[in-house]
């Protein structure tokens, strides 16, 4: 019986993530546009424009392959997997020790590999341009990432995320510099894994200043919906992992019965729509930045958790 | 019978292949006898090290030969290190051996290649099994000579032949170092068994050179920085089956010939020894795979991305020696066995990418990433297995390659808790290396598949490419299965390698395959787990949902058109991303420091119509700066000592007389 309302629970964290995630995106675009005193589309946009996507016909360019169609079922997937096992309103899921932080990451890094492959099938410049680039960035933000990864392990002495949180949440912590400087540079990395300014900029188009965008240029159709959706996802999922490790009250534990869950979701709602509005407003206030600045940027993220580590293999008090 | 007679009577059985091979028939029959008895002889020396290590607490097998020494003997033996070896060295040879059944009827000097293949499974063999000094460094040349012989396949070619020349050179320095450690283990008496060796009392200061120079001996076989230098041109000049032997097999028994050495033989080497094992592992994982990414020929790349990862695999050994040094047993473990699993993995996933190029240069004849292209098309079975190979060796989840990976990591997350403040330093920044050169090897293993195999052709021979033969298919199947196996089961693999810890360092990993759903555990369920079965089984299950879902509901049709491209689209494939341009934003980012990378463009004055140049200039600073300025040392040397041959008869009297003074004071002295 137990198991039952295991699974339902881990269910609903699915069900919840995705549908959750456009959601987000819709929210942050509206407080974007409001910022700019514009209306903007209202906030659930991004659900019409993916059913209006699946409803169309793909065209697919004349020498796309066999991985060209795969990728954004896959992709999609991944991302799913990934953020169906963040903590999101409870820990302790029943498979949440599936995987740990370094393996969802690594997820994240797979989601990235096929991404630029799929940018670089049909053989065009912007689809050469984007994945080149991409990988640029991701080959300094994914060691950061680690980096990260590290210094929150080192702190709860886990990579699982359900203990991660746990964790977090117990007064055992305290204030610590090395989780300052995580923090600090796991919010640099989401922007850059997000395509966010200042690295990338996610309303841009035909420029070649674009990243992620450049890649995903030759899909249509349902492929671009799943894209569109994963993309959502990985904020979401991003959003998530900041809130559940570094603002993790209000986390329902395992077992904690109806009401604690109800607590979770609310306080989730809450950390989300406050992690959106905090991204919106970072990025109507600075400038996107050249391309070949984004490694510094990425570079600064690294060291910062690095020294984080560093300092947790000086002293475990840091 | 035991197994290592069982052994020694495969290697034999090699041995005569070898000689079968000389003989003066040249058909396509002699062909078909040497790989497939080398494929049958493989499969039981496989089939006998994995008996050896499946029954639980197997007692070492020996066994003595009246060969070498004559008071010594040939002393052979297997125990669970050496039989995790064979293991690995005998997959990768079956596999060689059955992609070599279709893909070396391509071979164009067959008489060069098919003897000396059977002598190099069984020389690699040889060198595990060795029990003795003596045994082991003789096998080891052998090993390195037939190795040679095979590098020297297509001799015409001046790359080749300027390569077997730096192998060469590079394979007897490597000895020489072997041959002092050897020398200082054995100590005064010469003793050359390994039994005795093992029981005898090494200093801290002997300890510390044997270390030292089993790192240089071994490490220079098996392509640490700064000693790597052959190994990008040796690997790819050899036909590709024995490239992929040479880069996941002869590798692997080098890492072997440091492991025996330093672990069993040497018993505890001081632990500052350990920071430089790891500080070259990281080196040489950060810089192999970022020359990696500089390459255009798909086969040096795949050399340079060995390089990397033995980088990798050393780096769990060192901290593997950090951890023994302070009685860490079960961390030490645990390095070790992300280390061996790494050995394990790579030699899968290299071997499968090696016969993913040779299928291309079948096909095409090329091996220059900038003149193919849109393969995906024309070989669709090869393109399938070389993306798994690429994704594995990319460390991506749910497979063998992340698996390691995660091992490795959750080892370093260990390593606080080691008292010596030189280590607590040094440690944060390699596994910041090691997570720089997984992110690096990804963009890599893109730019390999998307250029080589996506796209559109970039010359006629890509066009017109053809599916290659079912042996090279089948031996690239098996291989690609076998990644997706030990990726979505690794704890199975964990607990096959947990005999070889048992045995060298007193501890060993929790079994995991009692672990319900197989997932792994290294220390304890609340610190960390990894479940490939269930990522596996998540993925594809949400994404049948999501296909199933969209075209049972939504639409399922396709429309064919021109590609996009936001309308500019150019018939012409050369305005594709080249291999070059892929990589010149990480070249850009870290070449300007480790290859000083310098770039330059030459516009054409405004109404002039002739093309713009760009120029990238970069510098292999290893090559130029260290051997440069060695050869320029010996060359200078040999200059001078010339002189000595044009002297009178008076004076070559008076230096063997002053010779000989000198030789009298030594002596007196």
């Amino acid at each position: 019986m137990t198991l039952i309302g295991d699974l339902i629970l881990q269910g609903a964290q699915m069900l919840l993530v995705l549908l959750l995630a456009p959601l987000l995106t819709g929210f942050v675009r509206k407080v974007k546009a409001r910022l700019l005193r514009r209306r903007g589309p209202p906030v659930i946009q991004p659900y019409r424009d993916l059913l209006r996507l699946l409803r169309k016909d793909v065209v697919l360019a004349e020498n796309a392959s066999w991985l060209f169609r795969v990728i954004p079922y896959l992709i999609f997937a991944a991302t799913w997997v990934g953020a169906a096992l963040i903590p999101t309103f409870a820990t302790g899921l029943i498979f949440s020790w599936t995987a740990d932080l370094i393996a969802i990451v690594a997820l994240l890094g797979s989601v990235r590999f096929f991404l630029a492959l799929a940018g670089m099938d049909v053989g065009t410049s912007f689809g050469g341009i984007g994945a080149s680039r991409e990988v640029m960035i991701a080959s300094v933000a994914e060691p950061a990432m680690i980096m990260v990864v590290f210094t929150l392990a080192l702190v709860a002495g886990s990579t699982q995320l359900s203990e991660l949180a746990g964790f977090m949440s117990s007064p055992a912590v305290g204030l610590r510099v090395s989780l300052g400087l995580a923090l600090i540079a796991l919010i640099m990395v989401a922007i850059a894994e997000n395509a966010r300014i200042p690295v990338d900029n996610p309303a841009t188009h035909l420029e070649l200043t674009m990243v992620h965008e450049a890649m995903v240029l030759e899909y249509s159709g349902r492929h671009l919906a799943m894209i569109e959706i994963a993309a959502s996802l990985k904020l979401l999922l991003y959003v998530s992992l900041i809130a559940g490790v570094f603002v993790p009250w209000g986390l329902a534990v395992s077992g904690g019965g109806p009401a604690a869950y109800a607590i979770g979701a609310a306080a989730y709602l809450v950390k989300l729509a406050a992690g959106g509005f905090l991204l919106a407003l970072f990025e109507t206030a600075i400038a996107k930045m050249r391309v070949f600045r984004v490694p510094e940027f990425m570079g600064a993220a690294l060291m910062l958790g690095l020294l984080g580590a560093l300092l947790l293999f000086v002293s475990r008090s840091l | 019978m035991n197994s290592v007679s069982m052994l020694l009577l495969c290697v034999a059985a090699l041995l005569g292949l070898s000689v079968l091979a000389v003989a003066p028939v040249r058909t396509r029959a002699v062909h078909t006898l040497i790989y497939g008895g080398a494929l049958a002889v493989s499969l039981i020396a496989l089939g006998a090290a994995v008996a050896h290590i499946a029954i639980d607490g197997a007692a070492d097998s020996t066994a003595v030969l009246p060969l070498g020494l004559p008071w010594l003997g040939a002393h052979f033996r297997i125990d669970a290190l050496a039989a995790f070896f064979l293991a690995v060295v005998n997959l990768a040879g079956a596999a060689a051996c059955l992609y070599g059944l279709g893909y070396g009827r391509h071979e164009e000097a067959p008489h060069r290649v098919l003897p000396f293949f059977p002598a190099f499974l069984g020389g690699m063999n040889l060198v595990i099994l060795a029990d003795d000094a003596f045994s082991f460094l003789l096998c080891w040349e052998f090993m390195s000579l037939a190795s040679w012989a095979l590098v020297m396949a297509q001799h015409r070619n001046p790359e080749n032949a300027r390569a077997g020349y730096v192998y060469l050179v590079m394979a007897c320095f490597g000895t020489l170092m072997l041959l002092l450690a050897f020398g200082l283990l054995s100590g005064p008496a010469g003793d050359y068994g390994f039994a005795a060796i093992r029981v005898a009392e090494h200093g801290a200061l002997p300890a510390a050179l044997v270390l030292g120079f089993a790192l240089i001996g071994a490490g220079s076989k098996a392509g640490l920085v700064p000693l790597h230098v052959w190994l990008p041109l040796a690997h790819p000049a050899a036909p590709s089956h024995v490239s992929a032997l040479m880069s996941g097999a002869m590798t692997k028994v080098a890492i072997y010939g440091f492991i025996r050495i330093v672990f069993d033989l040497l018993g505890d080497p001081p632990w500052w020894s350990s920071m430089a094992v790891l500080i070259v592992g990281g080196v040489t994982a950060a810089l192999g795979v970022l020359q990696a990414l500089m390459q255009r020929d798909l086969k040096r790349m795949l050399a340079y991305s060995t390089i990397e990862n033995v980088g990798v695999i050393f780096c769990g050994l060192g901290l593997a020696l950090a951890f023994q040094a302070s009685n860490m047993g079960w961390a030490a473990a645990l390095a070790l066995t992300a280390a061996l699993f790494h050995v394990f993995n790579h030699a899968l996933f290299k071997s499968l990418l090696f016969y993913g190029a040779g299928a291309v240069l079948t096909a095409t004849h090329e091996r220059d990433l900038e003149r193919l292209g849109g393969l995906i098309h024309r070989m669709p079975a090869t393109a399938l297995f070389f993306l798994v190979g690429c994704a594995a060796i990319s460390a991506l989840p749910p497979l063998n390659g992340f698996a390691s990976e995660w091992l490795l990591f959750q080892a370093i997350l260990q390593s606080p808790e080691l008292p010596q403040w030189g280590l607590k330093i040094i440690v944060p920044g390699i596994g910041a290396m090691l997570a720089l050169s997984a992110a690096l090897a990804a963009a890599c293993f893109v730019k390999a598949f998307g250029i080589a195999f996506l796209g559109r052709p970039r010359s006629a021979a890509a066009t017109n490419a053809q599916e290659v033969d079912r042996f090279s298919t089948a031996a690239m199947a098996i291989l690609a299965a076998l990644c997706v196996l030990t990726g979505i089961m690794p704890g199975l693999a964990i607990d096959w390698i947990s005999p070889a810890t048992l045995s060298l360092l007193g501890d060993r990993m929790p079994a995991q395959t009692i672990d319900p759903w197989l997932s792994i555990v290294p220390i304890a369920q609340g610190r960390s787990s990894y479940n490939g079965l269930l990522v596996f089984l998540f993925i594809a299950f949400s994404a049948s949902i999501a296909v199933f879902a969209i075209h049972r509901f939504a639409s399922n049709r396709i429309r064919r058109g021109p590609a996009w491209d936001c309308g500019f689209v150019e018939p012409s494939p050369a305005t594709q991303y080249s291999a070059d341009s892929f990589s010149q934003p990480i070249r850009r980012v870290f070449g300007t420091l480790v290859f000083r990378a310098r770039e330059q463009v030459e516009m054409p004055p405004p109404g002039d119509s002739g093309p713009a140049r760009h120029l990238v200039e970069q510098r292999d600073l290893i090559w130029d700066g260290l051997y440069g300025n060695i050869a320029g040392a010996i060359g200078f040397a040999a200059d001078r000592l010339n002189y000595l041959q044009f002297l009178t008869i008076r004076r070559y009297l008076s230096l063997v007389f002053l010779a000989l003074v000198i030789l009298l004071l030594v002596l007196a002295i």
